[in-house]
């Protein structure tokens, strides 16, 4: 360390902020100036009619009423909902299996090909992910052609609320599961052995050992990921876009955020989607800022 | 609890747990795996067969619907390809190379305001793309860049998560002693840097540059809002532009095959690297 320290003279200190450029000036361009737009234009009420511009006219926090006293609760309802839908099986399916490749008790045959086999979905590109399963699901897809022969009647699943959404959250479980197994594992298996050898000592259950040593232990990993994998969902976007073309049919019930922010986008409501892109950056914000505090808890360890 | 039991009872337990384990992983398994093998099984039949049910065995189409979906001019599936290819690979190069400098930037100089600079670039680490992009748009559309590929690129310089990862590896593998060695020989900063510095972190790199390439690959968000034209189409508009287009109506096959080719690439390599990839996501949590 007192090595380390020494090495940072003073004639060198100015690489530093050399080396920084490249990041800081993309950051300021791409992103910052960006960031400050979207929130100068959320204060003006500004799109088209038509092919006529309306505005901008600064109109102070209206945007906002707007969206907040409109439809904003009904597309956060949704994205919550999907999100939920995909995340209880993810997390619990998650921490089984982790805690079951983190066990040197039972060591399983193939493991490695079940850690590579449930990591697959994550790489696919969510786009086809999408489009598959709504050729699968579509009314001629192949699950009808089952039903069919098996005596059912055709079943519209993308024509019924809870059709839709529970395809999108199952597309985000399958999706997400096996990284979030891992996570949970490695975290699993940075545990001190010896407390489970001494729990396995004292006659402790798997179940006992679970929720007394593995879970307390595992709590710091288990909220960044309940936080992370949140942030995440209040972004969804590609599989329900390519899922229901952009609509969020049946009636935008499947209309996440995101979703309203594109459409926005794409009809040049500028003054909306500024308020929108707003309101999503202070809610990312209070939870980043969780798993910020997390993170640097961690490191005092 | 086991060593209470004599031996052959806790054998039986210890095999009692494994069956159960084996069949709740071989469920998870089909689910996983059986939604691809039907893109894969449908991509090989014609799309009459396809409209008729769940097929499981292989049909004799592929070829068929392999030239099909390459010459219909309404689904550029080729050109996609090499676009996204190229989108890929630029993004992998300059986000590892950048992040890699950013990092070495904060680890090997102690410059006045480096622990305001780390903690800025861990608080802006969560922010999504999305809620700049209208901003983003509407800059990009007055610097004349849509449609055009440094919007997609570009932005990649600055990567948080990139970063974070890169200083880890730093803090463990990169003695700063070889750093003053180097000097001492009269190397450059710059020069220390691309020769001694980057084959230390070349571990780190290639894990990145693999994440890197899939997320872009995959991104379908940005690119939508920024390409019109057809020829600069990635992958993900032009799967996107079958579902718009209701394509199922058309030909389940051609749909099929291009869902397939979409994929393909990230798969191959997945299927050779999957090890590393995993290693990868694992280290990355411990410390997340």
């Amino acid at each position: 360390m007192a090595a380390t320290k020494k090495s940072k003279v003073v004639s060198y200190t100015k690489w530093g902020y050399i080396f920084l450029i490249p990041f800081f000036l993309v950051y300021t361009v791409f992103s910052l100036v960006p960031l400050i737009n979207t929130v100068y234009r959320s204060f003006f009420e500004m799109y088209m009619e038509g092919l006529m511009q309306v505005g901008p006219t600064f109109v102070g926090l209206a945007n906002y009423g707007k969206i907040l006293s409109g439809e904003l609760p009904k597309y956060f309802g949704n994205t919550m909902i999907m999100w939920v839908i995909g995340f209880i099986p993810q997390i619990l399916i998650s921490l089984l299996l982790g805690v079951w490749f983190a066990d040197t008790q039972v060591r399983l045959k193939g493991e490695q090909f079940f850690k590579t086999v449930i990591y697959l979905p994550n790489l696919i590109m969510a786009a086809t992910f999408s489009m598959l399963f709504y050729s699968l699901f579509s009314e001629l897809g192949p699950v009808n052609g089952l039903i069919n022969t098996l005596g059912g009647s055709t079943i519209k699943f993308l024509e019924i609320t809870w059709g839709v959404r529970g395809l999108v959250g199952t597309m985000n479980f399958l999706m997400w599961f096996g990284n979030t197994t891992i996570m949970l594992m490695a975290g699993i298996m940075g545990i001190d052995t010896s407390l489970f050898e001494a729990a396995n000592v004292d006659g402790a259950t798997s179940m006992q050992v679970f929720t007394r040593i593995t879970m307390p232990l595992l709590k710091p990993i288990f909220l960044y990921v309940l936080i992370t994998s949140m942030i995440g969902g209040l972004q969804m976007f590609d599989v329900p876009q390519i899922l229901s073309k952009g609509l969020g049919s049946p009636n935008r019930t499947s209309l996440t955020m995101i979703m309203w922010l594109n459409n926005f986008l794409y009809s040049k409501d500028y003054g909306r989607s500024g308020a929108l892109s707003v309101i999503l950056f202070i809610v990312t914000g209070i939870l980043s800022f969780i798993v910020f505090r997390l993170n640097t808890k961690g490191d005092e360890y | 609890m086991a060593k209470k039991m004599d031996e052959k009872s806790y054998h039986a337990h210890i095999a009692r747990i494994k069956i159960v384990r084996y069949i709740v992983l071989i469920i998870l398994t089909i689910l996983c795996l059986f939604p691809l093998y039907v893109m894969v099984i449908n991509s090989t039949h014609e799309s009459h067969e396809i409209t008729r049910g769940l097929l499981v065995l292989p049909g004799t189409w592929v070829v068929k619907n392999l030239k099909n979906t390459l010459t219909d001019a309404s689904i550029p599936i080729l050109r996609a390809l090499l676009n996204s290819l190229m989108i890929s690979a630029a993004c992998a190069i300059c986000t590892t190379y950048a992040s890699t400098l950013t990092a070495y930037a904060v680890h090997a100089y102690d410059f006045k305001g480096r622990k305001a600079i780390q903690t800025f670039i861990l608080a802006i680490m969560m922010i999504p793309s999305q809620v700049t992009a209208l901003g983003f748009y509407d800059l990009m559309k007055s610097f004349r860049l849509l449609d055009n590929y440094i919007p997609l690129i570009i932005p990649t310089i600055a990567a948080p998560v990139v970063y974070f990862f890169m200083l880890q590896y730093m803090q463990s593998s990169l003695p700063l002693e070889i750093v003053e060695a180097a000097r001492i020989d009269g190397s450059g900063e710059f020069r220390t840097f691309n020769s001694i510095v980057l084959p230390i972190m070349k571990p780190a790199i290639a894990v990145q540059a693999i994440f890197a390439f899939v997320t872009n690959w995959n991104n379908y968000f940005t690119p939508q809002l920024i390409i019109n034209k057809q020829s600069l189409y990635t992958l993900p508009i032009v799967i996107a532009k079958l579902r718009e287009a209701d394509f199922l109506s058309f030909d389940n096959g051609k749909v099929y095959m291009a869902m397939v080719l979409s994929i393909l690439p990230v798969v191959i390599v997945y299927l050779f690297l999957s090890r590393y990839i995993i290693q990868g996501v694992a280290v990355g949590s411990v410390k997340g």
